[in-house]
């Protein structure tokens, strides 16, 4: 099947099996091997990329169902060559060892900055609560998102106009 | 010469490792691809135990993207049919005559791409005699039981090993005197360490030059290279194991797996790359397993609380292959470092090895050798005991811990320990958790008929294995490498034997090598898992890089230092014996103002300068080190539990853990160490159990049924810290890596007991499901290991 498909940005086009998954196609298809996969059974989340605007498990999407749609990943997290606030903030707090779930944390941690900007820790947990870290104990990526929150606001703080009047 | 304590190069610092791993830029062995490389694909027994009658293959040979397919016919035709497991035993790489266990290793199919390896494997026809499973290590040796092992001459019953340790007749008489004995069966589930990536290979021979490299997830690369060459007679330095960014470990990544020797020998028959990533099913099912201990614990004490001895009889479920990874003179590995960290007169404990039709491994899951396992019965025995006398936990493990002025302490068994402060770190856990308080909260709660649990674990774990006269794995002594190249310019360049799976080895290395050195961590590259470029070395488990290669590390880098002392005496025109070595220069004594440094002296060792006779210029140096001992870390760790009795339904509500691994080099990874470690300990004590039904079918064969913490089960873990340096490490480190893992489990499973304790619950076999905290309630437990009642 024909499939287009929009990755970080850039437009694809490929002739692919239907059978054939999301995160497959990213990894052995584009060479987007920053995204992992873990378990086959949508439990562990390495795999995590957004499609459009949501948050999914690409070891249970089938690469033609992103037909037409847009697919963010973590080479994509980093904007105009500076790193994404949730990037900077994971390694400023040891929020990740082996690496192999950081991807799939990071896109998700930013889905949840975008849409809840200043997350109590129990949101944080609940948000990333998909997904499998055997490394962190979880304490540092919440952490992580915490201080990325902080970032953020103080960046958007200063982006903002004074209030009138 | 330094003394012993952090400087300047110590300390919390962003990891090196990090740069490329939040840009997704990390290279893991899946993320490798070659030119006409080939993905590999293996077929696996659905019955625990048959006979094969026939394999047939013909048609998945024929299937039009298929290169190759093997079965133990063609690799017992090279001799590959079985290979050598890490404890003396052989494994079948490919089945020829039986199969063992459910997802034992059958045929390797060979195709050009990963989905039409999976389609060929459907074609393959294999005809089976399904024979009776033994899934029960307590019936492995009753008679009438199959014989698993019958490939093995003169084997008449599954019993794999009697082994046993300390003192039985004075610790029977110790038993005989105690006012009080109090005995526990228990049992030490079957775990996995899954790492989140599973394991995995890309091997490539070059039909050229005739050189084999492979990329594998290995903790382990020497000793890998070392086994390919013994089992695959290719001579070793045309072996390359590459192993790169892993996923994590945790034990997993010890073993070399069939799979492995299948992609080897896919390559030599294709001459192409060939891959094989295992699924997570395959992780769990036929990769290591750790644990599966089944337990019998008595303590002996006397009516005033003074704990005298301890006794253990463990039966210990091996599966199908003996391919537990211990040193060798240690079979049921350091388990009899079982008296824990308690003032004892006498233990004796006897542990009895068997086959089951289950999978094979008993790998290191986080924890030096079945450290986890003695940790686990010493710290249930003791809230047994406390229970029994109607004493308060803390209490009576501080009446009883070994006290600071008896280190370096021989324990019952014959371990040395090194350095020890016991009772500070108890008082610190008891002080952060807010320990009478709690016990007040609990009484009101109780009142009010709520179920609040306080559970406490202290533990003494023994890592850094070890002392190669002692410890070897397959003969080779448990030493390891380190070669430190010092550039012209004063930047250095690590290269060690152990490999990082996540523990940030490129950072710790780099100050540890910077801090000897005067320089900056940022000047110390480090290169791993890469045999062409690093010093062999045993490799990272049983938290043995710091104690191990971090000691090797910084004895090179002190060679170093030597060796620029005798430039830089030449460069000042003084004496060596004049030089000081101070504020990272070497400076003449008594003229503050007269000295040199690693940079400026590398310079001129590299330079025309004349140098005195015998000394040779450059800097360069290397040292393998044999640890003297193991380290000892140790530490209190308090749980506290809220249960449902209606559901059975724990909520860990707090967990504070104060470890003492000597001096930390960098403390923010040391912490997150310890949250990684406690995460296990939620994991394994609660969720987490490969069990088997009566058919022998594995029952925890993927994420869906082998449960894993998420951030909604753990705490914020709330740690302290104190630093008892060890002795004889250079530094003083011990080792981290693995403590909480240790320490954990047993102050989880103490607090539900104590939460349960009104309830006439005295015990209840991890993990602690709903459903199992349900039955114990019943007064009806479950067991852990089968789905039988």
């Amino acid at each position: 099947m024909r499939l287009t498909i929009t990755v970080n940005g850039t437009e694809y086009s490929r002739d692919v099996e239907p059978r054939l998954l999301l995160i497959h196609f990213l990894r052995d298809d584009l060479g987007l091997t920053g995204s992992h996969w873990g378990c086959d059974t949508s439990n562990c989340g390495a795999c995590v990329v957004c499609l459009d605007e949501t948050p999914v498990k690409s070891c249970t999407v089938l690469a033609v169902m992103a037909d037409g749609r847009r697919v963010l990943t973590v080479e994509g997290l980093a904007r105009g060559g500076r790193l994404d606030p949730v990037q900077e903030a994971f390694a400023a707090c040891h929020g990740l060892q082996c690496g192999f779930c950081t991807p799939g944390m990071m896109l998700t941690a930013r889905w949840l900055l975008d849409h809840v900007p200043d997350p109590t820790d129990a949101e944080i947990r609940a948000a990333i609560s998909g997904q499998i870290c055997r490394c962190t104990g979880y304490e540092n990526i919440v952490r992580s998102v915490r201080q990325a929150a902080a970032v953020r606001a103080e960046a958007a703080g200063q982006a903002d106009p004074e209030p009138a009047g | 010469m330094t003394a012993a304590g952090p400087a300047a190069a110590y300390g919390a610092m962003p990891r090196k490792e990090d740069a490329r791993l939040i840009r997704g830029q990390g290279t893991f062995v899946d993320d490798i691809a070659l030119p006409g490389m080939l993905h590999g694909a293996v077929l696996r027994s659905p019955y625990a135990h048959a006979r094969i009658s026939s394999v047939d293959v013909t048609a998945a040979r024929a299937h039009p993207m298929v290169e190759a397919v093997l079965t133990g016919a063609d690799l017992a035709g090279q001799g590959l049919a079985w290979m050598p497991t890490l404890s003396g035993d052989v494994q079948a790489v490919l089945a020829t005559d039986k199969v063992r266990f459910q997802g034992q290793e059958i045929a390797f199919v060979v195709a050009r791409d990963r989905y039409s390896a999976r389609d060929a494997l459907e074609l393959i026809a294999v005809e089976y005699e399904p024979l009776a499973p033994v899934t029960d290590a307590r019936t492995a040796l009753e008679p009438g039981t199959a014989l698993i092992r019958d490939d093995i001459a003169g084997q008449r019953d599954n019993r794999i090993f009697d082994w046993s340790a300390g003192d039985k007749e004075a610790t029977d008489a110790a038993f005989a005197a105690a006012d009080v004995v109090v005995g526990c069966d228990m049992v030490y589930p079957r775990s996995h360490p899954a790492p989140l990536e599973t394991c995995g290979i890309v091997a490539d021979l070059d039909q050229v030059t005739g050189k084999l490299t492979v990329w594998v997830t290995s903790q382990a690369p020497h000793a890998h290279r070392t086994m390919y060459a013994t089992v695959t007679g290719l001579p070793e330095h045309k072996i390359r194991i590459v192993s790169p960014d892993l996923g994590g470990g945790f034990g997993n990544k010890v073993p070399v797996y069939p799979g492995y020797l299948c992609a080897v020998a896919a390559t030599m028959l294709t001459g192409r790359p060939v891959k094989w990533i295992e699924d997570r099913s395959e992780n769990l099912m036929s990769g290591s397993f750790a644990r599966d201990y089944h337990m019998r614990g008595e303590i002996a004490a006397s009516a005033d609380g003074t704990i005298l001895a301890l006794r253990a009889r463990v039966l210990a479920d091996h599966g199908a292959f003996n391919a537990t990874a211990q040193p060798t003179r240690f079979p049921a590995g350091f388990f009899h470092i079982f008296t824990g960290s308690y003032d004892l007169r006498a233990a004796h404990c006897e542990v009895t090895g068997v086959y089951t039709t289950k999978a094979p491994g008993g790998v290191a899951y986080s924890c030096s050798f079945r450290v986890t396992e003695a940790v686990y019965l010493v710290e249930r025995m003791v809230d047994l005991l406390a229970r029994e006398l109607s004493t308060d936990p803390a209490e009576l493990r501080m009446r009883n811990l070994l006290r600071p002025e008896q280190f370096p302490y021989t324990a019952p068994t014959g371990w040395q320990y090194d350095s020890g402060d016991y009772p500070r770190a108890l008082r610190l856990a008891l002080e952060i958790a807010g320990y009478p308080q709690l016990r007040a909260e609990q009484a009101d709660r109780r009142a009010r008929g709520e179920y609040m649990g306080i559970g406490l674990s202290f533990f003494t774990e023994g890592v850094g294995a070890g002392p190669r006269e002692h410890m070897d794995i397959l003969g080779l002594g448990m030493a390891d490498g380190a070669d430190l190249r010092v550039h012209p310019t004063g930047k250095a360049v690590l290269a060690i034997s152990v490999q990082t799976q996540g523990q940030g080895h490129e950072t710790t290395f780099a100050q540890l090598v910077a801090h000897e050195l005067g320089l900056s961590p940022d000047d110390v590259e480090v290169v791993h898992g890469d045999t062409d470029r690093t010093p062999f070395g045993l490799g990272t488990y049983g938290s043995r890089s710091t104690p191990v290669s971090g000691a090797a590390a910084v004895v090179a880098a002190r060679r170093v230092r030597e060796r620029a002392r005798l430039v830089a005496a030449a460069m000042l025109e003084v004496s060596a014996d004049d030089l000081e070595w101070a504020d990272g220069a070497w400076r003449v004594r008594g003229d503050p103002e007269q000295s040199r440094g690693i940079a400026e002296i590398a310079m001129a060792a590299h330079s025309s300068l004349r140098l005195p006779d015998g000394v040779e210029g450059h800097l360069d140096a290397s040292a393998v080190y044999n640890p003297p001992n193991l380290t000892f870390p140790f530490g209190a760790y308090i749980c506290v539990t809220d249960v449902d009795p209606g559901t059975g339904e724990v909520k860990v509500r707090r967990f504070i853990a104060v470890d003492d691994c000597g001096v930390r080099i960098n403390p923010m990874i040391v912490a997150g160490q310890v949250h990684r470690g406690l995460a296990d300990g939620i994991g394994i004590a609660l969720m987490q159990s490969i069990a088997f039904d009566a058919d022998g079918n594995c029952l925890g064969g993927s994420f869906m049924d082998y449960l894993l913490p998420t951030a909604v089960e753990c705490p914020s873990w709330e740690l302290g810290a104190t630093v008892t340096p060890s002795p004889h490490h250079p530094v003083g480190a011990k080792g981290i890596g693995e403590s909480a893992t240790v320490g954990s489990p047993p102050a989880v499973v103490n607090s539900v007991l104590d939460a349960l304790a009104p309830l006439g619950v005295r015990h209840a076999d991890m993990p602690l499901t709903p459903a199992r905290v349900w039955r114990a309630i019943q007064g009806r437990p479950l067991r852990p290991d089968l789905a039988v009642e």
